[in-house]
């Protein structure tokens, strides 16, 4: 089959659905790919590179007549793709309740790759995820610019300046990645979610989890954030106006199913110091800000920046049509599972049908839910001890260790006894001979309790070898009269002696194996 | 004059042995360590050369003759077999030169019984080195033949084989009765022979993943058996020697059952890891499904993380896949990822094996880490390659408390972003337990051969240059 990779026409967009990289990934899949000319332009991959990828560079109605048709955005000529093909790009699903039933007019199979289903296993295709990283770090870039001071704190010959305080509110895909670059760049983040699991999040980023008393959701099943109960908004708000306050960034990146909630109101803006900067990542959505203008930089009576930018993922277009293409091939690797250019929908795939907004004529959305999770599974938990419980458990087991170390007290005493009784019977030799060999247990107990465990392999060979020093003796009885005895000893000799040399010899090719880095 | 002198040389050599262990405590003093050790074994072996020729029987000629010869002889088998050895086939090198020591004191201590008054400790004392080395003689040996795979590695189960075991050592004990009474060599001979059968039947029954427990309880047996040489020749520095890598071996096979969280008995008495014995009740428990991935991903991956973790283990020495990996590293460090090691303290088939294989292929060992030194990194490694180790990182050990392998301390590289598994097939490790890793969201599988897998990683990294 034929992949089609049109030029994106909306003003302003730079990206492109395939970059030369993906192409390859998408001819490795056994697709035919053709790229209309200029369609990579903007984010600096040329028709050659696409060329050299082994990508046909052709018009814009050629692109539009293959059987696949891949973009970022749904194009503004739909209408002139074949009945029967498939359209895979952002289409908002969600905003449009038209917009089902004009594609399936088309006869169209369309994949909404903003509609991919928040399961784990999807993550590879989910767009979403994509866009809303690169939003979060270019909106930090984007404060950085305008914010009049260094994000990181200095400490100067002339002086200290202090760190830049940034405040991050929500922590999905895009707040994280905002305070993750804050915090990188030296700012000190604060960041607030709705939900209370993400916390853990937050704080591994190194940024501080602030809350709203009383305020926080229950876990929730789908992976997205719900609006809040009036209570809750109450604190919630008085909580924003704090964190503003003290904040010269703040990034707010609140969007609920395409929707913005208001969390920064007009007075909220006023309380902020003049030159702060507001970078507000729901934009599209009607804006968290109240001062927002979608697509507009305006500043407000008090010298407050407000960004209310909605193409910040077009503003870097050369990582973001990567990272977007690489998720187009993920979502085709998984439609054709045969690797051989053929695309098969697979409707009982819920990733699948999640995305299906129309196929074969037919409205196919809104899907059926799909309950998964970035939830934790419930855990089980395990029956409570009361304190009494608890502390005859603690007794009992003091009771037991002290046990056992008068038992082991009385073994120890009665083996001393035993032997002591043992040694006075012994003749004298012997007893200076077993002083000897003790103490050097015990020597030999705390020298090799020191080896360190990667020279374990040397220790042994080396043990090896010094205990070829059983020679000693087959030397000394070498030399008697007999000769069964010699031809014993001489046996003898000779295998402690390979031991010898090759313990040591082996040893000391390990040794020096080992260095250390130059 | 010439006595006093060489037990003062042999208290010299003694100290120096003791340091000589001391200094393999470091990478830094090893070198002086060996070097100590070799020292005092030639003060020990000119002292005793002189004290032989002194006390010889025959002309003082004929006895340096043969120890000349002897000593000629053994040092030619031993450079020749230590300079050609493999660094992977060096347990089995370890366990040969094992059963020499117990060849040696059997032999010495049957002429210990014919040359010498056979008093009744005396007699004990030539009773208790022949047995132990005798055991260790037979011990050794079929440890190495598992070794070095001349004989299957699982372990030998003959019904009732701890009785066997006991039954041996009952008999020892009352043929030394009639040992004690008649002073004869029939008795010190048939004790002899039940010692070697028990020293085979011993090791038999043990199978190859507790090899490390079991050579370094070889290592040890080796050292009482020259220790009990030393109490019946009555010679310090034997005795000395002797405690010191008896207590050497005792400590190495502590390690490696704590490693295991066995008991050293439970290993002794064997059968562990038995091919269709006791496999795990859950074993048809469904774990769902693995991911494969292919060694250009591998690479990719590899190429954009900064931290990455290898756990090598007793796979990536049958696959002599040390120095593709070696130069892996050396590829991903040139390129300014941070590439560290971990290794198990029962990793391969000898205490520190990994170290001594990776020290071969040129890894710098400050980069080759212990368990205890990197568990807690893990979660912030980008990607951990586990190359022919599952036991050693079976997240089960830890979740799951019926399993046969719970409580045994495991590299937890389930906590890193991605973990690629290198394996042949879907095969159960050692302990025969399915590791639920294989089935992690954030593991992936490679399959085939670790040395062409990891050469193919390296090839695309090379040439990214």
């Amino acid at each position: 089959m034929r992949i089609g990779v049109p030029r994106e026409q909306h003003p302003g967009e730079r990206l492109v659905a395939a970059t030369p990289k993906t192409v390859a990934k998408l001819r490795d899949l056994g697709y035919e790919v053709l790229v209309e000319r200029e369609a990579g332009a903007a984010a600096t991959f040329t028709d050659d590179a696409y060329a050299a990828a082994g990508a046909q560079v052709v018009e814009r109605a050629d692109v539009m007549a293959c059987d696949v048709v891949t973009g970022v955005h749904l194009p503004t000529d739909v209408e002139a793709m074949r009945s029967g093909s498939t359209l895979v790009a952002t289409m908002a699903p969600f905003a449009d309740p038209d917009l089902a039933a004009r594609l399936a007019a088309y006869g169209i199979t369309a994949l909404a790759l903003d509609a991919v289903p928040r399961i784990s296993r999807a993550q590879a295709l989910d767009v979403l995820s994509t866009l809303s990283n690169v939003a979060g770090y270019r909106a930090v870039i984007e404060a950085a610019e305008e914010f009049g001071g260094m994000f990181t704190g200095q400490v100067t010959a002339a002086g200290k300046t202090p760190p830049a305080n940034v405040f991050v509110i929500g922590a999905g895909v895009a707040g994280l990645a905002a305070l993750g670059t804050a915090s990188s760049l030296g700012a000190q983040v604060r960041a607030f979610d709705v939900r209370p699991e993400v916390g853990e999040q937050i704080e591994s980023m190194g940024a501080t989890f602030v809350q709203a008393e009383g305020a926080s959701q229950e876990v929730s099943t789908d992976g997205y954030a719900r609006e809040l109960t009036s209570e809750q908004e109450r604190l919630t708000a008085q909580m924003y106006a704090e964190q503003t306050a003290w904040a010269n960034v703040v990034v707010t990146t609140a969007l609920v199913r395409g929707q913005a909630p208001r969390t920064i109101t007009k007075d909220m803006v006023e309380a902020m110091t003049p030159g702060s900067v507001i970078v507000d990542l729901a934009a599209s959505g009607g804006g968290n800000c109240e001062l927002t203008v979608p697509g507009e930089r305006v500043v407000s009576d008090n010298g407050v920046i407000i960004l209310g930018y909605t193409d910040l993922p077009s503003r870097m277009p050369q990582h973001t049509s990567q990272l977007f293409g690489t998720n187009v091939v993920h979502l085709l690797a998984l439609l054709t599972p045969g690797k051989d250019g053929e695309l098969v929908l697979d409707l009982d795939d819920p990733v699948q049908r999640g995305m299906t907004v129309a196929t074969g004529g037919d409205v196919t959305w809104p899907p059926p839910p799909v309950a998964v999770s970035a939830a934790p599974a419930p855990v089980a938990t395990a029956p409570v001890e009361t304190p009494e419980e608890l502390a005859a458990k603690k007794a009992a087991a003091v009771a037991a260790a002290q046990r056992r170390s008068r038992r082991n007290g009385v073994l120890a005493v009665l083996g001393a006894v035993l032997a002591v009784v043992a040694l006075t019977a012994a003749p004298a030799s012997f007893l200076s001979h077993a002083t000897v060999f003790a103490l050097a247990v015990v020597v030999g107990y705390y020298v090799i309790s020191n080896v360190s465990h990667s020279l374990h392999t040397p220790l042994m060979a080396t043990t090896n070898a010094i205990s070829g020093i059983i020679l000693v003796g087959a030397l000394l009885q070498i030399g008697h009269s007999s000769w069964v005895v010699s031809t014993l000893a001489f046996v003898a000799a000779t295998v402690a002696a390979v031991n010898i040399f090759g313990g040591f010899l082996v040893a000391f090719r390990m040794i020096h194996m080992f260095r250390k880095e130059a | 004059m010439l006595t006093s002198l060489a037990q003062a040389v042999y208290l010299v050599a003694a100290i120096l042995f003791v340091l000589s262990l001391a200094g393999l405590s470091k990478q830094e003093t090893a070198r002086r360590g060996n070097l100590y050790g070799i020292a005092g074994m030639v003060l020990a072996l000119l002292a005793t050369i002189a004290l032989a020729t002194d006390l010889s029987e025959r002309p003082p000629v004929v006895t340096l003759l043969l120890i000349a010869m002897a000593l000629a002889l053994g040092a030619g088998i031993g450079i020749w077999r230590a300079r050609k050895v493999e660094m992977t086939q060096m347990p089995e090198m370890i366990a040969i030169l094992h059963s020499f020591v117990g060849l040696a004191a059997v032999l010495v201590g049957f002429n210990s019984f014919l040359t010498e008054e056979p008093d009744a400790l005396h007699l004990v004392e030539v009773f208790l080195g022949v047995l132990i080395g005798a055991v260790t003689f037979t011990g050794s040996i079929v440890a190495f033949l598992k070794l070095s795979a001349r004989i299957k590695s699982a372990p030998l189960m003959l019904p009732g084989r701890n009785w066997l075991n006991l039954g041996a050592l009952v008999a020892s004990a009352g043929l030394l009765a009639w040992f004690l009474a008649d002073h004869s060599l029939l008795p010190l001979a048939l004790m002899t022979v039940v010692a070697l059968a028990l020293g085979w039947h011993l090791v038999a029954s043990i199978g190859g993943g507790d090899m490390p427990v079991v050579v370094s309880m070889l290592n040890s047996y080796s050292g009482w058996a020259a220790a009990a040489a030393g109490f019946m020749l009555s010679n310090d520095l034997l005795i000395v020697v002797g405690a010191l890598v008896g207590s050497s071996g005792a400590i190495l096979s502590f390690i490696m059952c704590k490693a295991m969280n066995r008991s050293f008995v439970s290993v002794i008495l064997g059968g562990f890891g038995a091919e269709g014995g006791k496999v795990v009740a859950a074993g048809d428990q469904d774990y769902g499904e693995h991911r494969e991935v292919s060694a250009v991903e591998v690479a990719d991956m590899l190429r954009d993380a900064s931290r990455v973790v290898i756990a090598p283990g007793y796979g990536m020495a049958v696959a002599k896949a040390q120095y593709p990996v070696a130069d892996l590293v050396a590829k991903l460090r040139g390129q300014g990822v941070d590439v560290k090691f971990a290794v198990h303290p029962v990793a391969g088939r000898l205490p520190g094996h990994m170290n001594v294989l990776l020290a071969e292929a040129k890894v710098p060992y400050d980069i080759v880490l212990e368990m205890d030194e990197i568990n807690d990194d893990f979660a912030d490694t980008d990607v951990v390659l586990v190359i022919g180790a599952n036991d050693t990182v079976n997240p089960s050990a830890l979740d799951d408390p019926s399993s046969p392998i719970a409580g045994m301390p495991v590299l937890e590289v389930w906590k890193a972003k991605q973990v690629i598994v290198f394996k042949r097939s879907m095969a159960t490790g050692y302990a025969g337990v399915q590791n639920p890793l294989f089935f992690r969201e954030n593991t992936a599988m490679l399959f085939g051969d670790a040395k062409d897998q990891v050469e193919q990683i390296v090839a695309p990294l090379a040439a990214a240059v």
